[in-house]
């Protein structure tokens, strides 16, 4: 059966509603979201599989040890809760390009596919450095006044917008 | 074990609203960057009101402890930056781009492979970066209300407001 689109839900009330949820997180498990860490431990955890000895002796893998913890299934159950909102609500869509790039840089993949994985490469060599991503410096910083939070929210953006003007020119006159 | 489950929960629900609240796509990112679509600003932004109100009233009750990551100057901006670069270009962030995979949107694979070998790189230099860039401007665990000597319950109020005159003008303009 195929279900339309519903057109989602208001983001203001789906914002609400995630701030609601971090704030039981932090009462019930005394667990703040994040995400870039997973990716430093997920990194480890292939490293090890080659080479146990030398991430052994990595400072940055003693610092953030390549096992599963409690961030690492939260960025899973990311991925499991919006394939269960998606696949309800008919919005879940097999997709290799977006409309936006496709519209402007055309459906060639390969094109798509390399910046996004040198955009990845970029961004969390700099989420690391940072210290945090959108999730850890963006919502959890900020919403504990946190200065780092919002500086480095307010560079997240700074950054992105440069690179949106470069890709794309300026804004509305497209 | 329990704190694993809890993780997993806690995604799932996120993962759910994100998905409802449609900030994971593409579109919707570089549309905020492009400032032309509003949609993970208001998000984001209702998100930290509320969770800021949650949060210091279970801190001030006693009922959770706050985690606050330090201001390094050098780490935070310069990385902050660097990752605003790789942002732009990828258009879906660490904890979106799973979400994103979720509802289909698979060129987001290619974003978490180059993720995977981006925090490997930062493993690699993390001994000189420590010995340098994150060193420079280190102000260590600090939060605004103690910067600017005054208590949360008088900035988060002002937050609300200016956040709710944010929301306002968006939709004013039809952002």
């Amino acid at each position: 059966m195929r279900r339309k689109d519903d057109g989602g839900w208001n983001p203001y009330l789906a914002g609400t509603l995630s701030g609601m949820v971090s704030i039981g997180s932090v009462w019930i498990a005394g667990k703040f979201f994040g995400a870039s860490t997973t990716f430093v431990r997920s990194a480890g955890m292939v490293e090890k599989a080659v080479d146990p000895e030398r991430v052994a002796q990595m400072p940055y893998f003693i610092k953030e040890l390549p096992i599963i913890d409690w961030q690492w299934m939260f960025v899973v159950g990311i991925f499991i809760g919006s394939l269960i909102a998606s696949t309800t609500s008919g919005s879940f869509r097999l997709q290799a390009v977006p409309d936006m790039w496709q519209e402007r840089f055309g459906p060639v993949r390969w094109k798509r596919w390399l910046v996004a994985f040198v955009g990845g490469t970029i961004g969390m060599f700099g989420a690391r450095l940072a210290d945090g991503c959108p999730s850890g410096h963006g919502l959890s910083g900020s919403m504990q006044l946190a200065v780092s939070g919002f500086i480095a929210l307010i560079c997240f953006f700074i950054g992105g917008m440069i690179v949106a003007r470069l890709l794309y020119g300026g804004g509305e006159n497209q | 074990m329990t704190s694993l489950v809890y993780g997993l929960v806690t995604g799932i629900m996120f993962g759910f609203l994100l998905q409802k609240g449609r900030v994971l796509r593409y579109d919707k990112q570089l549309g905020a960057l492009r400032l032309m679509d509003m949609t993970i600003v208001k998000f984001m932004v209702s998100a930290i009101l509320v969770g800021m109100v949650g949060i210091y009233l279970l801190s001030d009750l006693g009922l959770a402890k706050l985690s606050i990551k330090p201001m390094i100057f050098g780490g935070v901006v310069l990385g902050g930056l660097i990752f605003g670069i790789g942002w732009g270009m990828l258009g879906y962030c660490p904890g979106t781009s799973l979400g994103a995979l979720g509802e289909g949107r698979w060129d987001s694979i290619w974003g978490i492979v180059g993720m995977l070998c981006g925090a490997a790189l930062y493993a690699e230099v993390f001994p000189i970066m420590k010995a340098t860039v994150l060193t420079w401007g280190d102000f260590g665990k600090i939060t605004l209300p103690q910067v600017l000597g005054v208590s949360h319950w008088l900035l988060i109020p002002l937050f609300i407001i200016g956040s709710v005159a944010l929301f306002r003008w968006f939709e004013k303009k039809g952002l």
